[in-house]
């Protein structure tokens, strides 16, 4: 069919990707302040390629196409724009004429990626708050809509349209320009896009809440612009190669954590042949990458405890030993209950079941976390359970079945619960 | 077969739709006159642009488009085959606009023999 073939030239995602880089090419004529112009520039586009492409046929290459008509806009409002100044012809042809040029080497794809990092960094200032950030490059650099973005944090539209508003009048107010910061400053700022990627890749990956759907998409997104990062010049520093690996290793085992019915699978019963080997053989590329230089940042240390399960042939075989010192490594840097937590589910690994519970029960604030955050019960619970403690296991995962409100999470708290009583009748 | 001329009409309150939203509506709207073609009920087809011009009265008097103070734009249309009105408005069952509003007039071609 001749619109199979059409359909056939049309990449998932092209207009969301393409409204990214439109957009970074159109904010470096227009300048950010003028963002909604831009903005406007890439509606219009793509209304005229739906309509171009539904009736007549699909260019050979959509994407440039879309470039093209992108460039043509800015350089038509340009010369309108020229044309309200009132100066000499002569003026204002030499002023024209050497506008056209910048706007044209501006499109070239090599100058687009530099865009595009501009606007990540402008989108992820350290003086945004996170969820503006987050909200902010998810519109902008990314393309989402404000629908998709309220559907994947589980929150309404207006709210991120107000986080979208707010960093944009941020930005407009304190003048911040597109630039790519360099020596010292370049080190701090890419701490925070780092910190952006990484919360929006966790959101996808953790958030059992959103649709299954629009978490692949963030998960997916957050890698497409963490490589983004590594293949520039500005970018590409160890910190970002171990956390584009660690996105790698947890990607490659989205599939297997679900099974067919949206079960939660535990990752001791996981398929390990689901297990996307492409991605594991690319997070062991950029992993191996991260190791120059002498900086150990917390995702090179959570790489690594990735790479460790990603890279053991059974669960029995993991190596608990090394994923143990990786913790406890993970606690100097950056001590936190979670990764306290974490640590005494490997203890428990290595059979010291008894230690692990003392551990968890001296967190400190325990009492406060027990009665507010469930994995905490859940983890607890379930290590009373294997000292067959049942009573106790029990009380403490009826709590965790109380303070959750994943359904996926419900039903595997439920199946422990019956299992446990069950062995013991 | 007689031929029917399909209207499209949009609402212009509708929230701007998202890139991949636009792709998505998009690739709809290729489907289906894929299928109007495998069927040979397509006959032709135009989008319209928004912008445009009115004339009106004896004094051919000019107001400019897009028609800011209407709640719907004609954004393009089809003519298609079919054995009856019933059989072509069934058809227009089919737009992808639906579900944002829009709507599709199912009109005959008069032909004068």
């Amino acid at each position: 069919m001749e619109s199979s073939v059409q359909n056939s030239k049309l990449v998932d995602h092209l207009f969301r990707n393409q409204a990214g880089k439109m957009i970074a090419a159109l904010t470096r004529v227009f300048g950010i302040h003028n963002l909604q112009l831009a903005e406007d520039v890439v509606q219009e586009a793509f209304l005229k390629a739906t309509q171009s492409w539904t009736y007549h046929q699909i260019p050979d290459n959509p994407s440039a196409w879309l470039m093209q008509v992108a460039k043509n806009r800015a350089v038509d409002i340009l010369r309108r724009n020229q044309q309200a100044r009132q100066y000499s012809k002569e003026i204002s042809y030499k002023l024209q004429h050497e506008a056209e040029n910048i706007i044209e080497q501006l499109f070239h794809d090599s100058e687009i990626s530099d865009s595009q990092l501009r606007l990540i960094f402008a989108c992820c200032h350290p003086q945004l708050k996170p969820e503006e950030q987050i909200a902010f490059t998810l519109k902008t650099v990314s393309g989402f809509g404000t629908k998709e973005i309220a559907r994947a944090f589980l929150t309404n539209e207006e709210a991120i349209q107000k986080r979208i508003y707010r960093a944009k009048q941020h930005i407009k107010e304190n003048d911040i320009q597109l630039e790519i910061p360099v020596g010292k400053d370049l080190v701090k700022r890419l701490e925070t896009v780092h910190a952006v990627m990484y919360l929006l890749f966790n959101e996808g990956y953790n958030s059992s809440k959103s649709d299954e759907l629009i978490r692949h998409d963030l998960c997916s997104e957050a890698i497409r612009l963490c490589k983004l990062l590594s293949e520039h010049k500005a970018g590409k520093d160890p910190a970002t190669y171990a956390l584009l690996s660690l996105m790698c290793f947890h990607a490659a085992r989205f599939e297997s954590r679900m099974d067919e019915n949206n079960a939660i699978v535990l990752l001791a019963e996981q398929d390990r042949s689901l297990w996307d080997t492409e991605l594991i053989r690319m997070g062991n590329y950029y992993l191996n990458l991260s190791s120059a230089g002498n900086t150990v940042t917390i995702y090179h240390v959570e790489s690594a405890i990735a790479a460790t399960h990603c890279n053991a042939i059974t669960f029995i075989e993991t190596d608990w030993n090394l994923i143990l010192k990786l913790y406890e490594l993970l606690m100097q840097m950056k001590p936190s209950p979670l990764i306290e937590l974490n640590r005494c589910v490997v203890l428990a690994e290595l059979g010291a079941v008894d230690q692990a519970v003392d551990r968890i029960l001296s967190i400190s604030n325990i009492e406060k976390l027990l009665k507010t955050e469930y994995l905490y019960n859940a983890v607890l619970g379930d290590l009373y359970l294997r000292m067959n403690k049942t009573e106790e296991g029990t009380d403490l995962l009826l709590q965790a079945y109380a303070l959750t409100s994943s359904k996926a999470e419900k039903e595997l708290i439920t199946k422990k619960i019956q299992k446990a009583n069950l062995s013991r009748s | 077969m007689k031929d029917f001329m399909f209207i499209f009409r949009n609402s212009t309150e509708a929230p701007q739709p998202s890139p991949e939203e636009m792709q998505a509506n998009m690739q709809q709207w290729m489907g289906w006159i894929e299928k109007l073609k495998s069927q040979g009920k397509y006959v032709a087809g135009e989008p319209l642009l928004p912008e445009g011009k009115i004339v009106k009265g004896a004094k051919a008097l000019i107001t400019d488009g897009p028609f800011a103070e209407s709640k719907e734009l004609v954004g393009g249309f089809f003519i298609v085959k079919a054995e009856t009105l019933e059989e072509a408005t069934e058809m227009a069952k089919d737009c992808p606009d639906l579900p944002t509003n829009g709507s599709v007039e199912v009109r005959e071609v008069m032909k004068i023999d």
